[in-house]
């Protein structure tokens, strides 16, 4: 099976060893700005797209349509995302939590990185720092990341 | 909260809040086009949030590569005898993967190194290589693999408008790899380019990893 193979090979990757994770308790979620952080190397049409090693990120704006995968990884079923965005971007979702009144307010700004990581050191160091300042800049108090 | 669809990988970052969703590589929310269920996966990891310590669960379903999820597909039948069967093919696949275009939008179709038009060059270009020109002297438009993966996304939307609906996860691409001849020759392509000695990246992701086991 495709998706299996992949995940066989991709399982032994190995991952830095986070012995304390950054935790905290957000504010009420009824209260909360929440953003979509996704690896699934999402940029807006106008914007750069990834290089083959982009430890950077892209700004995606929450009312911005035109979103295209720069992902340089075949390594994903892509399909669902040309039909759907939500599948890996779920920003309709998070307008009806809004409006629902689940959470307090979609984020007007998200993140895409690239999901294609050879050296971690480039996301840990900087371009994950620079992401989350960015976001907190923002105002935003919870973040769902999707990975592709 | 992080969704995670690799275990190993979700435990080993270890997030302050993870969901493990058992689900297709590309497909992190579950199904396209089904809100109901994508709102499920964020129900639950929403409420991940309500956690005094750093805690990971796994989501109560699953979806699998179900091999036997075949794209019935029909290609189009050949109309220039005087062109290669696999750029005949892609000709033919235009009107669907234009009309796909107006439905879905581009996201992830013919879009970075090639665009539609230049997607039989590039098909050309591979088939040059199949038949055993140097990679580099094929003329591949950009870095192989981003070609590959255009040429990839040209057929599987053009896939998604003959047959009607959104396959299941995968089935679009190996209708791709096993059914088309475009696929066949980024098959024999990937071989040449590995048999030639060119570092792994260059050839491995031309396709998926299944493709080069």
């Amino acid at each position: 099976m495709t998706d299996q193979a992949i995940k066989t090979g991709s399982a032994s990757v190995e991952c830095p060893v986070f012995e304390n994770p950054a935790f905290t308790l957000p504010k009420s979620l009824q209260d909360a700005t929440v953003a979509i952080v996704t690896s699934a190397s999402l940029h807006h049409e106008t914007d750069d797209d990834f290089a083959p090693v982009d430890t950077g990120y892209r700004i995606l704006h929450s009312d911005r349509q035109d979103i295209v995968v720069g992902h340089w990884s075949p390594n994903f079923d892509a399909s669902g995302v040309s039909a759907d965005l939500n599948v890996v971007f779920p920003i309709d979702r998070l307008k009806e939590l809004e409006k629902r009144g689940t959470i307090g307010r979609v984020s007007e700004v998200h993140l895409a990185y690239a999901g294609n990581q050879f050296d971690l050191a480039g996301i840990r160091m900087d371009g994950g720092p620079s992401g989350a300042d960015f976001l907190l800049r923002n105002e935003v108090d919870v973040v769902l990341l999707t990975p592709v | 909260m992080t969704l995670g669809s690799i275990k190993e990988q979700l435990y080993g970052t270890a997030p302050p809040r993870g969901l493990f969703c058992d689900f297709p590589l590309g497909r992190p929310l579950g199904k396209p086009e089904d809100p109901d269920y994508q709102h499920s996966v964020l129900e639950h990891a929403l409420r991940l949030l309500e956690a005094k310590e750093p805690t990971i669960e796994d989501f109560q379903d699953r979806i699998e590569d179900n091999t036997s999820d075949l794209l019935m597909c029909t290609l189009p039948p050949r109309h220039d005898p005087n062109a290669h069967p696999a750029i005949d093919e892609a000709r033919g696949l235009r009107a669907a993967y234009d009309r796909a275009v107006k439905n879905y939008g581009n996201r992830a179709g013919a879009v970075r190194h090639v665009d539609a038009d230049t997607i039989p060059d590039a098909i050309e270009a591979f088939i040059r290589v199949s038949e055993g020109v140097p990679w580099k002297e094929a003329g591949i438009p950009g870095v192989p693999a981003r070609a590959s993966q255009d040429i990839r996304g040209y057929y599987e939307m053009a896939a998604m408008e003959i047959a009607g609906h959104t396959p299941a996860a995968w089935a679009g691409y190996r209708w791709f790899r096993d059914q088309t001849k475009t696929g066949e020759v980024i098959k024999q392509a990937q071989q040449a380019i590995k048999a030639s000695g060119a570092k792994q990246p260059i050839w491995q992701f031309l396709l998926p990893l299944d493709a080069s086991q």
